[in-house]
């Protein structure tokens, strides 16, 4: 890509300079902490997160640290198999809609017409559906499963990427460099996707990370209503067992709830970071 | 102006008919049965389910099923409950009432402190006070709100005995006078507590965003050159002027009062729009399912509207442009 010297978005490494933001360098570490422990976590602490057993609603201690659940499951087994289902529909249903949302955001700012406005009025729609209602119908009626999920919440959550694609690339094509690509007969398509992309993707790599944030939190809300399959490890499930228990069996509630809070933070801390390092009208100037 | 008021009504129209046969479609194409609820799960004599099904339009295409369905709503029929045995629109309304009476005060008290919170900490930028209650409201943000709610009841209601756990009245209240309001208020502390931190958060983080920007801009220099106190560059130069963004963010939280609190309302019991959701999920009550989510969209739609035109009001600019365009 021709690098734009202006532009802050080409300059310097980038473990340097998140460095400079303590609170998006934790973050970060804590996500690559999570990371590994869906990986190498079942090798580390291994049991059958759905074993049955007859220690039914123990303390934490003992054997089971964090204790059991109503069916004698071991808590903190549930907990280091749940990250698994929380990152993987994160990453994947914000994947998703980042690239959806980018593709078509991109094309609709650079080139108008009316794709654009089409776009533009998709968005403006999915902005007053009510959301989480409409994802926990489709869930609800289409039956649980981890792809529906996923699918559901891409589909919800593309329009805000697009928009700010839109905007970002609408705010980039005007610049000198993109005239001066043109002036050397580059084709219009390689142009958007090779010199502006490129320098108008920062905005939607920090909304990229919030969305991560979102679809965990929204995936953890539908399994704590019960719509996720009964053969999946999730912290939200968990936590639906825990309403059931609440006057009696408190640690059920407490870990998975603190297991969510914290990742969603992490994700969001990590959102607000990036925006910060790469939102070109702050580091410009 | 009266030309950017017709232009946004009829927006907002055109948006609530879309919204009205996404509904529809969305509950009638996914698998499921609705006869299965009204028939139950014993084996009943296929001419009786046969009669259900036509007693409800049930056997007609999905397009005259619509075509009645837009009839029936512009009469201001939602249709009748299967489960309930009751209409739609009494039931989704009575249970609509519940939940704003839990909404309604928490999100103004958020607003309002969500607001102060966001000057005080933009007056303050990159400061202590302002690193605490950005990150009070990064956690109030990120927190999952059944989870914050469940805590509360372990601490307040299970361990402290301080406030009841679910409902919105004892069974034992009178039912009138200040000893039922008491009683009201105190089933209302958690949930509306739960429900205030989450868009104070949402609030406070915008406005805190906005005013930052604005703080860079020459008009608050010149504001300062002038001699005006810091108070006053604050709160009627920064604010006045960053207040689009406030206005939207508050707005649109306005737009969810409906919808906002189905996990607040599920964990705490409170008999609103809530549960009647859950149920009606689980139950595959079309109608109101239908329902709720048309009410629910009318309620976004229309807080955008009046956002729209508060745009006008708080921004000449807008109202300049609608009269030049």
């Amino acid at each position: 890509m021709t690098r734009n010297p202006g532009d802050p978005n080409t300059e310097g490494n980038g473990i340097r300079r998140i460095s400079g933001y303590p609170a998006g360098l934790v973050s970060a570490s804590f996500i690559l902490l999570l990371a590994g422990v869906a990986i190498v976590g079942p090798v580390l602490y291994p049991g059958d997160p759905l074993a049955i057993s007859e220690h039914t609603l123990l303390r934490p201690g003992g054997a089971y640290w964090l204790g059991t659940d109503d069916l004698g499951r071991d808590v903190l087994a549930e907990l280091v198999y749940g990250v698994r289902v929380s990152l993987f529909v994160g990453f994947v249903a914000a994947f998703a809609a980042t690239v959806a949302g980018t593709a078509v955001g991109a094309i609709a700012g650079y080139f108008g017409g009316w794709f654009d406005t089409v776009v533009m009025r998709i968005a403006e729609f999915f902005q007053v559906m009510p959301t989480f209602i409409l994802a926990v119908v489709i869930v609800a009626l289409a039956g649980p499963g981890l792809t529906r999920v996923i699918a559901v919440i891409a589909l919800l959550s593309w329009p805000q990427t697009a928009r700010v694609a839109r905007g970002e690339v609408l705010r980039v094509s005007r610049l000198d460099f993109v005239d001066g690509a043109r002036c050397l007969g580059i084709p219009e398509w390689r142009i958007l996707f090779g010199e502006v992309l490129p320098n108008a993707i920062g905005p939607v790599i920090a909304l990229g990370t919030l969305v991560v944030g979102y679809a965990i939190l929204l995936e953890a809300s539908l399994s704590f209503l019960g719509l996720s399959s009964p053969d999946t490890v999730s912290w939200g499930r968990l936590l639906s067992v825990g309403q059931r228990f609440l006057f009696s069996a408190w640690w059920l509630s407490a870990f998975p709830g603190l297991a969510i809070f914290l990742t969603v933070l992490a994700f969001n801390l990590l959102g607000d970071t990036l925006g910060e390092m790469l939102n070109p009208r702050r580091s410009g100037n | 102006m009266g030309r950017y008021v017709r232009s946004r009504v009829i927006w907002a129209a055109l948006m609530v008919l879309g919204i009205v046969i996404l509904g529809f479609l969305i509950t009638h194409i996914l698998p499921g049965d609705p006869v299965d609820v009204l028939v139950g799960d014993y084996p009943a004599p296929p001419e009786y389910i046969a009669q259900v099904r036509h007693e409800f339009g049930l056997d007609q295409s999905l397009a005259a099923q619509l075509w009645l369905y837009l009839a029936n709503l512009a009469r201001g029929n939602l249709g009748f409950s299967f489960l309930n045995r009751e209409p739609v629109l009494s039931l989704v309304l009575h249970r609509a009432g519940v939940t704003l009476l839990l909404m309604i005060p928490s999100l103004v008290l958020a607003s309002v402190l969500g607001v102060l919170i966001a000057v005080r900490a933009a007056a303050r930028a990159g400061r202590a006070l302002d690193s605490f209650l950005t990150g009070l409201s990064l956690v109030g943000y990120s927190i999952p709100v059944f989870w914050l709610a469940q805590i509360l009841i372990v601490i307040f209601a299970v361990q402290l005995a301080w406030l009841p756990a679910q409902g919105m009245t004892s069974v034992r209240s009178s039912g009138t006078g200040a000893g039922a309001l008491v009683d009201f208020l105190r089933h209302l502390a958690l949930p509306a507590f739960c429900i205030t931190i989450y868009y104070l958060a949402v609030v406070a983080r915008v406005t805190r965003s906005s005013m930052i920007e604005m703080l860079h801009q020459d008009f608050v220099l010149t504001a300062r050159a002038k001699g005006l106190s810091e108070r006053a560059v604050l709160w009627r130069h920064v604010l006045r002027n960053g207040l689009i963004p406030v206005i939207t963010v508050i707005g649109y939280n306005f737009g969810y009062s409906l919808t906002g609190a189905i996990l607040t309302e599920t964990v705490f019991a409170w008999p609103g729009l809530g549960g009647l959701f859950i149920s009606s999920i689980s139950n595959r009550d079309y109608p109101v399912l239908a329902g709720i989510f048309l009410l629910a969209a009318i309620a976004v739609v229309l807080a955008n509207l009046i956002t729209d035109l508060l745009y006008a009001v708080a921004d000449p600019r807008v109202r300049i442009s609608a009269a030049l365009a």
